[in-house]
């Protein structure tokens, strides 16, 4: 029973993080709960396909499917998110002014609020597909019935509550630094996003490692680890990462960075012509 | 000279494509009974190798290591390919993520 709830928490916990980071960043969006749940039913569903797929998945592209639509996934998070936080900062001082306009800037630019379920969505499918595998060997391979029905509440409950625990301090962060703030977990979580792409793909052997190991700091913080990977999740940390790693975490922090201050200032010299 | 030179090209360009391809050792795991055999794996330190998991189980399993960076979901029936290293000398730890007490095993690199 334990070993169910611990699994299931485990990949619950990731996509909550992910959602309450998005929920968070949506603050003041008008029927924002409408999109977040949507992203999440959408990615249930998702999940339900991708499992009974595994098997057209894994022999796809010469037995390196797997990997690959993680990695496709993954990047197709990346960029959603990438669209979002630059689209934000050229709308970054209607937000900071007050949350009455924030629900009318982002209502105006709604594809960035689509982009954002998207990433709720791919979160979730991806995750969630794991668990249905699992669920399916434990319930195929004799688990019992109350086993089932007791550990999968307890991790699905387990992992929403971290989730929600996260949201809730993220909104006591003051209004004034708010949106730059979540913008900026934006950035890390989609470059941890990119770093765990390329992961998959040098284990396919579609990129090379540039070092299959640059570091090792297992010993202070560890992979396994509840909060060593609630930190994968959120700021993309990884105990033992190869060079491209990195190079791709890097690359997307610059790139994301640099687009932010290019539509930032745009959006100034638009609202201020004189200057 | 000349004939010395064709031969030459010729073993050349044949050797290399297949030292290339083959170069790559490779090395099988099997899932029996949501457990790995062989426990306990000598692989080469320091050079790349592909790592072959087979599934002889009814139920879906997942490879994974912390040690070696690598997660792969191996379906009932079917052999799943992961490129590992080049790892340093050491012991690396893999295990099951679906059937975490009994999947166990470590990777030896010499």
């Amino acid at each position: 029973m334990l070993g169910i709830a611990l699994l299931v928490f485990r990949e619950v916990l990731e996509a909550a993080l992910i959602v309450s980071i998005v929920a968070a960043a949506t603050r003041g969006v008008p029927r924002r709960g409408l999109y977040i749940g949507g992203g999440i039913a959408l990615g249930a569903a998702g999940a339900a396909v991708v499992a009974a797929c595994a098997g057209a998945i894994e022999r796809a592209a010469g037995g390196a499917g797997q990997e690959l639509f993680n990695a496709g996934v993954l990047l197709a998070a990346v960029l959603m998110i990438g669209w979002h936080v630059v689209w934000m900062s050229s709308h970054g001082r209607e937000l900071a002014r007050s949350m009455q306009s924030v629900g009318q800037a982002v209502k105006a630019g709604s594809s960035s609020l689509a982009m954002l379920l998207a990433v709720v969505a791919l979160a979730v499918l991806r995750e969630g597909s794991e668990v249905v595998l699992f669920l399916y060997g434990m319930a195929a391979g004799g688990a019992g019935a109350g086993d089932l029905l007791a550990g999968v509440p307890l991790g699905l409950g387990g992992g929403v509550a971290v989730g929600y625990a996260l949201y809730f301090g993220l909104l006591r962060i003051p209004l004034r630094h708010f949106f730059s703030a979540t913008n900026g977990l934006l950035v890390l979580l989609a470059a941890g996003l990119a770093s765990t792409a390329t992961r998959f793909l040098v284990q396919a052997d579609w990129l090379p490692a540039l070092g299959a190991q640059l570091w090792n700091s297992s010993a202070l913080l560890g992979n396994g680890s509840v909060l060593g990977q609630a930190l994968h999740i959120l700021i993309g940390y990884d105990a033992r990462p190869s060079g491209i790693q990195v190079v791709f975490y890097l690359s997307t922090v610059c790139l994301l960075v640099a687009g932010m201050r290019y539509a930032s200032r745009r959006s100034s010299a638009t609202a201020n012509p004189s200057s | 000279m000349k004939s010395l030179l064709l031969p030459l090209l010729l073993t050349l360009a044949v050797a290399l494509p297949c030292a290339a391809s083959d170069a790559m050792p490779e090395y099988t795991l099997v899932i029996r009974n949501h457990a790995y055999q062989p426990a306990t794996l000598q692989v080469p330190a320091g050079t790349k190798f592909k790592l072959l998991v087979r599934n002889e189980d009814s139920t879906p399993s997942e490879f994974e290591s912390n040690d070696f960076n690598r997660e792969q979901i191996v379906l009932p029936g079917s052999t799943s390919t992961v490129y590992v290293g080049p790892l340093d000398k050491g012991r690396y730890a893999f295990f099951d993520d679906f059937h975490r007490a009994t999947g166990n095993g470590v990777l030896v690199a010499e």
